[in-house]
């Protein structure tokens, strides 16, 4: 069967959009040809800077024949009707329609045979289609026609197409069509300066040998996989390792079609530069690699290039150049770390009054207060020093004003820590300036110092707190703040540090200072005007706000604390959970003590929940459990009454009864003080000590006797059973 | 081309020898050749001949040198590489050839920069004036890993679709010089091409004025009379938009008469923000306004002279 090969040559794409875009044009045309019933092979996508490629395996010649009924009008209807018919189904005249009985009478029927047209007909329309409304991210419109109405939005301008057509044995064809001025055909062009000269192609093999010839590596792969290997060797060569960076990697690859890749040095004074300074300016500026001495594990002074030619010196000139380039940036990053080092970080802050944060929130200085307040309420809780965990909150956000983070934005956090370390600061302060933005993502670390712990918290759960009061929600997938992830990130610091603390509690702390933030402001700047007789009615007025606003805020608690539960079940789903477990650890209300705050313990009962289940006696109490929900549900559902209160041990009639009812007592008894000593497992055990009383009693005991009394009070015992394993979680979620 | 020229003319060789050299080249490729438009821009592309050019259906070819200001930039002349005073080189074709790429590579190899020995590279950048309502998808130029130029396909212009686009190259005069001669430090950049005693460096022209702007640029620029000066800028503009517009006789539409002097206010009006936000007088807030009262009087700029013959009105 044939095989499509398509090309789109323009100027120079940019590398973050590459490869989503040989994706989309795979997608594009691949589910083009099966809605038009060319089902294929096979497909790939490529793209270089100057190309996209799509090969197409196995298309058939030709589209499948359609045969399609079409009912008509009743025999005998209108002559219009008939006209209409014969007009949509393509008929000349009703002779060519079948006559068929239904129910009602005679009707005509047409049967309309569509012959499939040419695969290459097909692919010629929709190519076209596909180039005209491509999801490029950003698209532009270029030359003479760009005046004109329809001008085709394409990355950057695009001058050739190639579209070929054909089985493996023949000559392909051109598939004839036109994107905007630009006629399809089979000609490519190779390297922009080694190999500029036009490509006659034949075939997707053929077309990938010729510009291999013409110094053009179609496969991005093939380039990032050149690039690492020689970047490696050459770094071995001198006794050095390439440090690896697969987002560098991928960028550099977009960036040429022919990888040569060369090792350049700078001069040693510059490693006075923090590592991770160099690493940016080099990475970022000149998408260069950089590479470790193994003697040191620290940077060496040298670098390796990727060039896009096989320069007439060997490249000695581009390295020079390259070197120089980088010379001149890291005298600029010097400069800079040099200079924010003559400015002490608290001498900083005071330029943070006058940057907004939020317009409801105020500035980056009322933030930081904020934090600092909150720092010191969890360093106690956490096991901080207060005046230490302060200290660091105070300063965490300072090097946002310096200017190797205003250069590197990625750098906040680590340089606010060598800068911290160079004033002298406790190391402890340095540390948490540097981590209390961690976890930045799933596979960031976790801060595990008292003092990052707590700023870390503190910065999360003031950010969290901050957009609660004032109705910043993430909602479905707009979350401009990152609030979900803040909120992982406290779930993550808490259990991975196995920390207990009570989220609601902390919440309810810290959110009069952003939720009360307005009322307290309007208040503040009340002034009774002299002889306004209204200033005590609006001073009550405003009064009553404040009121109203610290009246929100156990709402506000709870309502933050369930989108914490919420991220926590999706975190344990993640990590394997049975969700049910979780569901019902989280369902789970012991009595006025809804502790799911606290989820280090939700996090233990789940564990606990889920070892007991994978017994028998766990498996079977849940079994005997169900059977008393079942049976309570029937029944009250037709009582229209709930069963609850204890049973009246005088009622009690069989042994089975009576045992049941003090193993029951026994086992709430034993796995309260258990849940109380946060022994989880013990309290499951002592609930699963009910089986053999559950099993005899529904085994000998009629539950639907007819004297009402008795009844009552063995529905009543079994809403016992139900409420005693409410001690350790919600049985009601577990399925199974 | 290079080769015929007296060694002080070569563009390796002086940094007025590389400005005459683009000029012929593009003056060759029947660019008309502009001189620098007499007013402080923060860039080439504020001068009119860009700017209002760029708007329009007419064809249009230009280059020229724009000394270009940056305040915020100043170093003191202690930085080799950061001016607040520099020279830029631009080129604007309207509509954009086809052949743009080619032309600039050109453009490269007459002024020395050889494509089989050197990386040529043209990687994404995206401009955007805020300024200036404008914004273009195009590249900066590589050469050995340093930018050396600006591509960029104008999209939009104060506001308005750029029909037909233009394509602008605007070249980095003090960077491609630094690297032609081998340059390090760019106030040692040899300017008139003479050795010795008769070698001016752009130290000499330069290094003075760097100094002196820098402190007036950070510590002592009159930031009442700035403030003066951006009301006045912005108030002239609008007087001079408003008494402009003329209606049509017949049914033609409506013709604007002072498009360029009222646009002279508006690039006025940068200017003085660009100098009050260099002393830091200007809040993070604040700064946000004055960058849209700016864009407005740019688009009202714009569509003044898209009522002019020279903005096609018909």
């Amino acid at each position: 069967m044939p095989d499509l090969l398509l090309e789109f040559f323009s100027e120079e794409i940019p590398a973050r959009m590459q490869s989503r875009a040989a994706e989309d044009l795979k997608k594009l045309v691949t589910d083009r040809l099966v809605e038009a019933g060319l089902t294929y092979e096979g497909a790939k996508a490529f793209a270089t800077p100057r190309r996209l490629t799509l090969t197409v395996a196995g298309v058939p010649v030709r589209q499948p024949d359609v045969k399609e009924e079409r009912k008509g009008p009743r025999v005998g209807a209108p002559e219009q009707a008939i006209a209409g018919f014969l007009k949509a189904a393509g008929l000349s005249s009703i002779e060519q329609a079948k006559v068929q009985p239904d129910k009602k009478g005679d009707f005509y029927l047409a049967l309309i045979e569509k012959s499939g047209r040419p695969a290459i007909e097909v692919i010629g329309e929709i190519v076209p289609q596909i180039a005209a409304s491509f999801p490029w991210p950003k698209a532009m419109r270029w030359g003479a026609r760009s005046a004109e109405p329809g001008a085709l939005n394409w990355v950057r301008p695009l001058h050739a197409v190639v579209a070929l057509f054909g089985p493996e044995t023949e000559e392909p064809e051109v598939v004839p069509f036109k994107v905007d001025g630009v006629a399809s055909g089979d000609i490519t062009f190779g390297h922009r300066f080694m190999a500029p000269e036009p490509i006659k192609v034949r075939r997707f093999d053929d077309y990938v040998r010729s510009l291999e010839r013409a110094k053009v590596v179609v496969d991005p792969a093939r380039r990032a996989q050149t690039i690492r290997a020689d970047a490696k060797t050459l770094a071995f060569a001198r006794g050095l390792e390439l440090i690896e960076d697969d987002g560098l990697l991928a960028e550099v690859a977009g960036l040429v079609e022919w990888p040569v890749v060369l090792m350049g040095t700078f001069d040693e004074d510059f490693l006075a530069i923090p590592g991770e300074v160099i690493r940016a300016t080099i990475r970022n500026n000149q998408k260069c690699f950089v590479v470790r001495d193994p003697k040191t594990g620290g940077l060496a002074n040298a670098f390796t290039l990727t060039a896009n030619i096989e320069a007439s010196d060997g490249g000695k000139a581009i390295v020079a150049g390259c070197e120089r380039v980088i010379r001149a940036r890291l005298s600029d990053a010097k400069f800079f770390y040099e200079s924010d080092l003559r400015l002490r970080l608290e001498d900083r802050l005071p330029k943070f009054n006058e940057i907004v944060f939020h317009e409801q929130l105020g500035s980056q200085a009322e933030r930081i207060d904020r934090i600092v307040a909150l720092a010191g309420h969890l360093a106690p809780l956490v096991g901080a020093d207060i005046a230490t965990a302060e200290r660091a909150a105070h300063l965490c956000k300072a090097d946002l004003l310096t200017d190797v983070v205003g250069e590197f934005p990625e750098l906040q956090g680590t340089m606010g820590r060598y800068y911290a370390e160079a004033q002298g600061e406790d190391a402890a302060i340095a540390h948490a300036i540097e981590d209390h933005y961690r976890p930045k993502g799933p596979d960031d670390l976790v801060p595990g110092d008292p003092v990052a712990i707590t700023v870390a918290l503190a910065d999360k759960i003031n950010m969290l707190t901050g957009f609660w009061a004032i109705d910043e929600k993430p909602t479905g997938s707009k979350d401009p703040y990152a609030l979900r992830r803040a909120a992982l990130g406290v779930i993550r610091i808490v259990l991975d540090n196995k920390l207990r603390l009570r989220l609601k509690a902390i919440f309810a702390h810290a959110l009069p200072a952003t939720a009360l933030r307005h009322a307290h402001h309007e208040l503040r700047t009340y002034s009774p005007k002299a002889g306004d007789g209204s200033g005590a009615e609006r001073l009550s007025k405003l009064q009553g706000n404040l009121e109203r606003d610290k009246s929100k805020i156990p709402a506000l608690a709870d309502d933050l604390m369930l989108f914490i539960a919420e991220r926590l079940k999706v975190q344990l789903r993640e990590q394997g959970a049975r969700h049910d477990l979780v569901d019902a650890v989280f369902a789970q209300r012991n009595g006025k003590d809804a502790g799911n705050d606290d989820l280090l313990l939700v996090v233990r009962r789940i564990e606990a929940l889920d070892k007991f289940l994978d017994s028998d006696d766990g498996r079977n109490l849940v079994a005997g459990y169900k059977r008393a929900a079942n049976i309570l549900r029937i029944e009250e559902k037709k009582d229209k009454f709930e069963y609850r209160g204890t049973p009246d041990a005088t009622f009690y009639e069989l042994d089975e009864e009576k045992a049941l009812g003090r193993a029951i007592e026994g086992a709430v008894l034993e796995a309260g003080l258990a849940v109380v000593r946060e022994d989880f497992a013990s309290a499951m055990t002592s609930i699963a000590k009910l089986r053999p009383y559950v099993d005899a009693f529904f085994d000998k005991v009629t539950v639907n006797v007819t004297d009402v009394r008795l009844r009552e009070n063995r529905l009543r015992m079994l809403n016992e059973i139900r409420e005693a394993t409410r001690a350790v979680a919600d049985f009601s979620k577990i399925e199974g | 081309m290079v080769d015929d020229l007296p060694a002080h003319m070569r563009p390796e060789r002086s940094f007025q020898g590389l400005i005459l050299a683009l000029q012929r080249f593009w003056a060759d490729r029947g660019c008309v050749i502009l001189q620098p438009y007499d007013m402080e821009v923060g860039a080439g592309t504020f001068h009119p001949a860009t700017t209002l050019r760029a708007l329009g259906p007419k064809a249009w070819n230009a280059a020229y040198v724009q000394p270009s200001r940056r305040p915020k930039d100043g170093r003191y002349g202690e930085n080799p590489n950061r001016l607040q005073h520099y020279y830029q080189f631009q080129v604007i074709l309207k509509p954009s050839p086809l052949d743009i790429q080619d032309l600039y590579l050109q453009s490269l190899a007459a002024i020395g920069i050889d494509h089989k020995l050197h990386d040529i590279r043209f990687v994404e950048d995206d401009w955007e004036s805020p300024t200036l309502g404008a914004w273009g998808l195009g590249w900066e130029c590589w050469c050995d890993g340093m930018e050396v130029s600006q591509f960029t396909y104008f999209q939009q212009v104060a506001g308005f679709e750029c029909a037909p686009v233009s394509g602008e190259l605007t070249y980095g005069l003090e960077r491609l010089a630094m690297y032609v001669q081998g340059v390090d430090r760019v106030y040692d950049l040899n300017f008139n091409g003479r050795e010795g005693a008769e070698k001016v460096t752009y130290g000499d022209v330069f290094l003075q004025a760097e100094q002196e702007y820098s402190r007036h640029n950070f510590e002592h620029a009159d930031t009442d009379m700035l403030f003066e000066q951006f009301r006045m800028a912005e108030g002239a503009c609008r007087k001079y938009l408003e008494a402009g517009w003329e209606q049509g006789e017949g049914g033609n539409g409506a013709r604007h008469l002072m498009a360029l002097p009222a646009y002279d206010q508006c690039i006025k009006a940068s200017h003085v923000f660009n100098l009050l936000d260099a002393r830091g007088v200007i809040s993070v807030t604040e700064r946000q306004g004055y960058i849209l009262r700016v864009r407005e009087l740019a688009k009202a700029c714009g569509e003044a002279w898209l009522a002019t013959e020279g903005g096609g009105a018909q």
